[in-house]
């Protein structure tokens, strides 16, 4: 791989990989069966380059934001670098958001180019607000011939003649903003740096290294921060391959996996799990003697890399399983949620190494990431190297907030010194996390100090940011909440929301006004929807700008009510 | 000859209800098919899946974003026949 420690910005390591791998296979491009299109790292190059001297022509400068909306493809990464390559911020943004929010991050970030996939992009200009739109540039991937772009152009046909100017930033520079959440009023737009990437990328791939030949599979967006670093930046830093697929399929992630031969990919829980199904299901169906033998097999493997995986030996016990698989796969990463530990134990059983951790976007990508040594499944690893991990207030179990500090951590959020002075203090990152490490190093998580949930799928979502779905609902006031918010309880998985009502003096709660609620949330994505309701007989207490003190009302909440007596199923 | 959106729903509901397994009857073309078929986001993929095989049309992902009852499956579906 480049040392990566010789370079001052993503997009200088990546041009130096374009040019050191030029015959390798770089990206390729599948959809359900079919594949779309192949790239060495030379043809990467000239694909890209023309696109950031059209950029460039356009008035796209060093420092300038550009944003990127667009599903899982080759089309994200040439952008990427394109925008890189010109000394640009990149913004990558969150393609299963809603075209409103869409605008609100557009606007939060003062992008003056976006680059997005056509049907997102008509979402956006039928969306109310698109008027007050402030992008320069738009470029639009994969657009109709003949349909109207409402003043955009076709990525297509950005192509500027002529060698663009490679423009240098720093290490310090900003590299990205990210957004982690809060599109309900006060987006949370991380600043992350060159430095925060590269130092990143050094941690994982001395843990996970990747040569020319691996090959990972890409299924998450890249704008999620681990596909990001995993299926961009860390493959192309060391002259690997990244096969995306265009979708998310079972059927069609599973066929992938022998047809590309993967060395790695990248999932979330809810994948996992997906995949888990899919092996007991095949499992089920064999024969009885079959069944009994892989049992037999399955302990056997089980009991032989109790101390430490050994991949070859788990490839011959079980060839099968493995080949399924197709023969190559040397780790599946998991993140963006909590696994759930009985997953990861199905998976290390049949010798498949699923390397589960925790990250947050405020701290580059991943903060601790299971080293298998030896594995366990209860815990999310051990600090990477150069992270430094330390519980706050820690009580008599030694259970406190988990705090994170290392070079990898974001400097700010974009314009909120407020929020940045609440979550970053003393040169440590404040998770809101609960935990504790074990003797051993390991750290364990077992729930929240903030009022939010992260989902299988990945997702965080924060209560404040759903409110506005129920806006106009005819009660006198209402706030959502995390339930284990309101009602601590030591766990991650299966988290839920609830909405609290207050209802006016006399008001019954009617028939009507639970169809309404029940309307307004199935016209939520599944990850934002509310599982019940609590009706409160109190006014909220409110600061003197009237706004709900929300942590004094849920410890209200929580002392006068019973979890299991109020959450009625919505 | 095309079919009509009320054919269409009922051959979705059908389908859904052999692939996972439910009484047809328990079904209506209302129904939050997340809830009703304590699917997740993934099954109801792996249905998209069937139902592009049975009605011989391509469905990108993305259709079924923000999709959560049959009557709008059926509508997308629709569309493309």
């Amino acid at each position: 791989m480049l040392d990566l420690r010789q370079y001052n910005s993503l997009g200088a390591a990546l041009r130096d990989a374009l040019e050191r791998w030029p015959d390798e296979t770089c990206l390729i491009e599948a959809d359900r069966e079919r594949e779309d299109s192949r790239l060495t790292y030379r043809q990467f190059k000239e694909a890209a380059l023309p696109l950031a001297r059209a950029l460039q022509d356009l008035g796209f400068s060093g420092g300038g934001r550009a944003a990127i909306i667009m599903t899982n493809q080759s089309k994200w990464l040439l952008s990427a670098y394109a925008i890189f390559y010109a000394g640009g911020v990149l913004v990558p943004l969150d393609f299963k958001l809603s075209a409103r929010e869409h605008l609100q991050l557009l606007s939060h970030s003062k992008a003056e180019v976006l680059i997005v996939e056509h049907y997102l992009w008509r979402g956006i200009t039928q969306t109310e607000g698109f008027k007050d739109l402030k992008v320069g540039t738009v470029l639009v991937t994969e657009a109709p011939a003949g349909v109207d772009l409402a003043g955009a152009r076709r990525w297509e046909e950005a192509k500027g003649r002529g060698e663009p100017a490679f423009v240098p930033r720093g290490l310090k520079d900003m590299a990205c903003i990210v957004y982690s959440s809060g599109t309900g009023g006060r987006p949370k737009g991380c600043v992350l740096t060159h430095e925060n990437y590269l130092e990143q990328c050094m941690a994982l791939t001395a843990l996970y290294p990747f040569w020319p030949g691996v090959r990972y599979l890409s299924i998450l967006p890249t704008n999620h921060a681990i596909d990001f670093m995993v299926g961009f930046i860390g493959p192309f830093t060391c002259g690997a391959a990244v096969v995306h697929l265009r979708t998310l399929r079972p059927e069609y992630v599973r066929t992938a996996f022998p047809r590309y031969k993967i060395t790695y990919m990248s999932l979330v829980p809810m994948v996992l799990k997906n995949l888990e199904r899919g092996l007991k299901e095949r499992f089920a169906e064999l024969p009885r003697h079959k069944k009994l033998v892989l049992d037999c097999l399955i302990a056997l493997n089980r009991m032989l890399t109790r101390r430490r995986p050994k991949l070859g030996l788990s490839r011959r016990l079980l060839p099968q399983v493995h080949n399924a698989f197709g023969g190559e796969l040397r780790a599946l990463f998991v993140g963006g949620a909590f696994a759930d530990p009985s997953t990861l134990q199905f998976f290390y059983d049949l010798g498949i190494q699923v390397a589960n951790g925790y990250g947050l976007t405020e701290a580059g990508t991943a903060v601790t990431l299971n080293d298998f040594k030896p594995f366990r499944a209860d815990t999310v690893g051990k600090p990477l190297p150069g992270m430094e991990v330390r519980i706050i207030k820690p009580n008599p179990e030694g259970i406190g907030e988990v705090a994170v500090r290392s070079k990898t951590l974001m400097p700010q959020y974009l314009d909120d010194s407020e929020m940045t002075a609440e979550t970053i203090i003393d040169g440590w990152l404040m998770t809101g996390d609960l935990g504790y490490i074990d003797p051993t190093g390991h750290l364990y998580l077992v729930g929240r100090v903030k009022n939010m949930i992260v989902t299988e799928g990945g997702k965080n979502v924060y209560p404040e940011d759903i409110e506005a779905a129920f806006e106009g609902l005819a009660v006198k006031e209402f706030c959502v909440f995390a339930a284990n918010y309101i009602w601590p309880e030591r766990t991650v998985l299966g988290e839920k929301l609830i909405i609290v009502l207050r209802l006016e003096q006399g008001q019954e709660f009617t028939e009507a006004l639970r169809e309404d609620l029940a309307t307004r949330n199935r016209g939520l994505p599944d990850f934002k929807r509310l599982s019940g309701y609590v009706i409160w007989p109190t006014d909220f207490p409110r600061t003197t700008s009237m706004k709900i003190k929300r942590a004094l009302l849920a410890e209200s909440i929580g002392e006068r009510l019973q979890r299991q007596s109020v959450m009625v199923e919505l | 000859m095309r079919r009509t959106l009320k054919q269409t729903i009922d051959e979705i509901l059908s389908l859904a209800a052999t692939h996972f397994k439910v009484p047809k009857e328990q079904l209506t073309p209302e129904d939050d098919f997340f809830k009703k078929l304590g699917i997740d986001s993934l099954q109801a993929l792996e249905l998209l899946t069937r139902l592009e095989n049975h009605f011989q049309v391509e469905l990108p992902d993305y259709e079924m974003q923000g999709v959560t009852d049959f009557r709008t499956l059926a509508e997308r579906i629709q569309t493309r026949l």
